[in-house]
């Protein structure tokens, strides 16, 4: 039993929930893609779901967030409809996006989404930003952004690291550490294991949890989200997990060790909140109960999605500019 | 009263940080003027919240500014050097170009991003280039060029009440230009060119630095060769009025583009394909261009004023264009 908040079984149980949409919806969302229904690169957060579960089950509706190429579970987290983004993934009219985003660029504005990038990085400075409004209109509001251990490659990540703590941004910055970006372990990408240790001579507070308990990754969210309002500063939290899914849906796999997967196999987050919660004494069909709800809200976000229209030809090129009034000639 | 293009600028600055308090300035060194003293005393009057100093973080501001206009500010970001928008590509080209699109429309991006470009005083290859044709093939992105200071305070006002994001791109050669601003507010048109100079047996077609020059040029050969030229100085490259550049080819049937940037890929191209389009029949001669010779801005004054543009070469196309062809 990992922290205080296990005995809130209400909190114990929405978490739980989450984490199964998650999984659910990500699964269903493989095999689209592995049948080729689902147009680009679709890239699943299977085995990472605590840490989105986790970080969004402490923020506020109005808080911004940011993420990456791996956004599922971000955006689902954060509330958004299953319809709209499955609808979005396959490219549909009905999407979030309309259908011009896609899988990597989910955006929920009405839910504080405010973008997932798929430049590795380039989520980052975004999110500096909207602190930044928030901070300047005097919000009590904060951006947290999700992005990989690949990220810290980036010299964005470290300009924003400075920025973030010199201007006191309201940000909280999430990595996902699952030890790999793309096919290559972190071992090759830096000499710097945890990618928190760039944050901390720039002053900014640091947590590292095991992102695959979601207890731990919501526990130490909730601690930093209070520092970060209180303090009006940035903070950081690094979460050790591990990617289940291949990079991207029909990766090979090759430079996987059989050995380290079976392992994280175990440690599997939705399966170890599973037991957390059957030792707590929740009945077992209770949890079947919600799993049950969630696979059927996604049957009919299935049926409603496959059969909405895709975007017309003809508005290929809509909202591209906004052509305000002030502007009497649009481009 | 005359007013120098920085002043101009420093005025439609000073007018939107008052008229709006979504209005940001933010850039390396702004809270102290800035390297061209545009934002000069803006810090002073509206604070160092508004008119905010960054670090030389060209990739993080930008990226900043993006997302700070995204979630409702409307920042203006001074990036010092064209040049140095290389740096910041990723946040305009990926970021700031396709929100609006990818959003499905959901969110836009009222940003400017004040820059400034063009060869003068032997700054050399990496503080003088004209990159605006990069950044005009980007569709998302309004590019502006302001020719003169009253094109600077009209269109820097324009800018920034604009949902989209904008580069703005003054030119150093121009700050110290002077000439009577309209005593009231005036906000141009964007997306409409200006007639600078009306003539009858060829079309000028340029914008941003070498306006004045080009206007020099017509003067020159008119009263040299009896060319009368119409200049056109097009304003912005996106969008480009390519309707008022083809009217005034119905009268005078020729056209010559001249840019600072080199020729190779530039808006001369853009241009000429344009007009070959839709009024191939209106030529009565091939269309020219006059640019940069396709070669690093040299440091030597001799080498820089053997690259660039001069009121001689536009003449000298101007007599080819009418005498010749
Ligand atoms: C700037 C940039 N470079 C390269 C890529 C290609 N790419 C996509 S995902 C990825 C790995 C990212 O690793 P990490 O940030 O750790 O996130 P993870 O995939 O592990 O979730 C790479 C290299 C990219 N999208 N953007």
């Amino acid at each position: 039993m990992s922290s205080p908040e296990v005995g809130n079984q209400d909190l114990c149980l929405s978490l739980y929930r989450m984490m199964v949409r998650i999984r659910l919806f990500e699964e269903q969302v493989g095999k689209l893609a592995a049948a080729g229904q689902v147009p680009g690169l679709t890239h699943l957060s299977t085995g990472q779901e605590a840490v989105a579960a986790g970080v969004c089950a402490v923020l506020r509706p109005q808080d911004y967030l940011f993420s990456g190429h791996r956004a599922h579970g971000h955006t689902l987290a954060k509330g958004s409809p299953v319809t709209a983004v499955l609808a979005e993934i396959l490219g549909r009219e009905t999407g979030l996006c309309r259908g011009r985003g896609g899988s990597m660029h989910l955006v929920d504005a009405a839910r504080g989404m405010l973008g997932a990038t798929g430049v590795v990085g380039g989520n980052i400075p975004l999110a500096l930003g909207a602190a930044w409004a928030a901070q300047v209109r005097g919000e009590d509001r904060l951006a947290v952004v999700f992005f990989g251990d690949g990220a810290s490659g980036n010299g964005v990540f470290h300009e924003s690291l400075n920025l973030a703590s010199l201007w006191r941004l309201p940000v909280l910055f999430v990595c996902e550490n699952n030890g790999v970006a793309e096919f290559t372990q972190r071992e090759e990408h830096s000499r710097v294991a945890f990618t928190s240790e760039f944050a901390k001579p720039y002053d900014i507070p640091v947590r590292v949890v095991d992102g695959n308990d979601v207890l731990a990754v919501y526990t130490a969210a909730q601690a930093l989200v209070h520092w970060v309002r209180q303090a009006g500063g940035p903070a950081y939290l690094e979460c050790q997990t591990y990617r289940l899914s291949g990079h991207y849906v029909g990766d090979a796999q090759a430079y996987r060790d059989k050995a380290e997967l079976a392992a994280w196999r175990e440690r599997d987050p939705l399966l170890r909140l599973q037991r957390q919660l059957l030792a707590q004494g929740v009945p077992a069909a209770e949890l079947t109960a919600q799993a049950e709800a969630e696979r059927q809200a996604l049957a009919q976000a299935l049926e409603l999605a496959r059969t909405a229209p895709p975007p017309a030809a003809a508005e290929a090129s809509a909202y591209v500019y906004s052509c305000a009034r002030e502007t009497p000639t649009c481009p | 009263m005359e007013t120098s293009y920085t002043e101009a600028l420093r005025r439609a600055l000073d007018e939107e940080l008052a008229r709006d308090p979504a209005v940001v300035i933010l850039g390396e060194d702004v809270a102290a003027g800035g390297a061209f003293g545009v934002t000069r005393g803006l810090a002073e009057r509206y604070g160092v919240e508004r008119v905010r100093n960054t670090p030389i973080s060209e990739a993080a501001i930008t990226g900043l500014a993006v997302g700070a206009a995204v979630a409702g500010l409307r920042p203006v970001l001074e990036v010092m050097f064209i040049d140095f928008i290389t740096l910041a590509m990723d946040n305009l080209v990926n970021q700031a170009a396709k929100y609006r699109y990818m959003s499905g429309g959901q969110l836009s991006v009222p940003l400017v991003v004040r820059t400034q470009a063009g060869a003068a005083g032997g700054a050399a290859a990496q503080h003088s280039q004209s990159l605006e044709a990069w950044l005009m093939h980007v569709p998302g992105l309004l590019v502006v060029t302001p020719s003169s200071p009253c094109e600077a305070y009209g269109l820097l006002k324009a800018a920034i009440r604009q949902d989209d994001p904008v580069v703005f791109i003054e030119h150093k050669r121009l700050y110290s230009k002077r000439e009577d601003l309209p005593a009231s507010e005036w906000v141009a048109p964007l997306g409409q060119a200006r007639v600078v100079r009306a003539g009858v047996d060829a079309t000028v077609v340029t914008y941003g630095g070498m306006t004045p020059l080009v206007v020099d040029a017509a003067a020159r050969a008119a009263a040299e060769a009896g060319i009368d030229a119409e200049v056109i100085d097009l304003r912005s490259l996106v969008p480009l009025d390519v309707d008022t550049v083809v009217q005034s080819l119905q009268r005078t049937h020729r056209l010559l583009v001249v840019h600072e940037a080199v020729q190779n890929g530039g808006v001369g191209a853009e241009v000429a394909a344009r007009v070959a389009e839709v009024a191939f029949d209106e030529l009565d001669a091939p269309i020219l261009r006059v640019g940069a010779a396709f070669t690093p801005i040299p440091f030597a004054p001799e080498l820089e004023r053997a690259v660039l543009p001069d009121e001689q070469r536009i003449v000298s196309a101007l007599l080819r264009l009418v005498k010749e062809a």
